[in-house]
């Protein structure tokens, strides 16, 4: 079995408002410094599979098909 | 006319949908679920408002992925008329069916209230009705309207005349690029746009902006 962490995090340039309110509370309770927070999702997956490079091409095209809108998104996979 | 609505777990709009076709077109829409494979011969497709399942993964996302929607992309394919409202707009987009993507208001606050639009292209078979640059209202609701398409997306949208409707008068609701509410396909024959105007076509509700929309997309005399 193959497990994979995903992450899909915004594009630059697209504007991240939730990160921004993150940004704001993390100021607020006092951690300064904190330039920017961009907000992003995980995905832990487990696969019954045992050729690493198949697996890495099945991740990705599942990023692709469902898992980030790559139109806003950008994602990496890892595999752990 | 025929039309039929799409039923997915989740959608909350559907009856509005129904009501309002039923009463302008004088015929009861067909309902298709989910998992149906195959559409009936109809002139007008429809998908309703609401959250279908539940937003998970991103608004739109899963539904976008279900049998009934492949149908949706061939009968659009085939010339069919196609309108999304809400989140119909973002199974729309979400299935690639119409460009851009619909992310989080940037007051992060859902929206429910009347806002404006300007008919911004009048001569789209969803809008013959009104006049350009017409100002409508219409009722909102959503959490995640505000509208974003890459620059050459925009620019193509803009250049082309697929932006059909647009927040007027400064009521956009949630932060949407350009003031974008309504887009057309390239081809014009499918539609999404975030308010309802399924929910002002009648005097009970207050007003009948919303019926030009219906009576253009079901080609019937106003």
């Amino acid at each position: 079995m193959i497990k994979a962490r995903i992450t899909v995090t915004l594009k630059n340039g697209v504007l991240d408002p939730q990160g921004k309110a993150i940004e704001h509370a993390l100021s607020g309770l006092g951690f300064g410094g904190v330039g920017a927070v961009r907000q992003g999702k995980g995905f832990d997956v487990e696969l019954a599979e045992s050729d690493k490079a198949k697996a890495e091409a099945d991740l990705k095209a599942m990023c692709d098909k469902l898992l980030a809108n790559t139109v806003i998104e950008n994602y990496s996979v890892t595999l752990t | 006319m025929k039309s039929a609505v799409v039923l997915l777990p989740g959608l909350n709009r559907d009856r509005d949908m129904i009501a309002a076709l039923t009463k302008i077109s004088g015929t009861p829409p067909v309902t298709v679920w989910q998992t149906d494979t195959e559409i009936p011969d109809v002139d007008l497709i429809a998908i309703p408002g609401g959250f279908s399942f539940g937003d998970y993964l991103r608004c739109g996302a899963i539904a976008a992925r279900m049998p009934v929607m492949r149908a949706v992309a061939e009968k659009a394919a085939a010339g069919v008329t196609v309108i999304g409202v809400c989140n119909g707009f973002q199974i729309l987009v979400e299935a690639g069916l119409l460009p851009g993507a619909l992310m989080r208001n940037t007051s992060l606050k859902f929206v429910c209230r009347q806002v404006k639009l300007e008919i911004t292209n009048a001569n789209t078979m969803f809008t013959r009705r009104y006049q350009p640059g017409q100002i409508i209202r219409s009722p909102v609701a959503h959490h995640d309207g505000n509208y974003f398409a890459d620059a050459d997306t925009l620019a193509r949208l803009e250049g082309e005349g697929q932006v059909v409707f647009r927040y007027a008068e400064g009521t956009n609701p949630n932060g949407s690029i350009n003031d974008i509410a309504g887009i057309v396909n390239e081809r014009g024959n499918v539609l999404g746009l975030m308010p309802h105007p399924e929910n002002l076509i009648e005097a009970a509700h207050g007003g009948t902006d919303g019926r030009g929309l219906f009576e253009s997309a079901l080609g019937i005399a106003a």
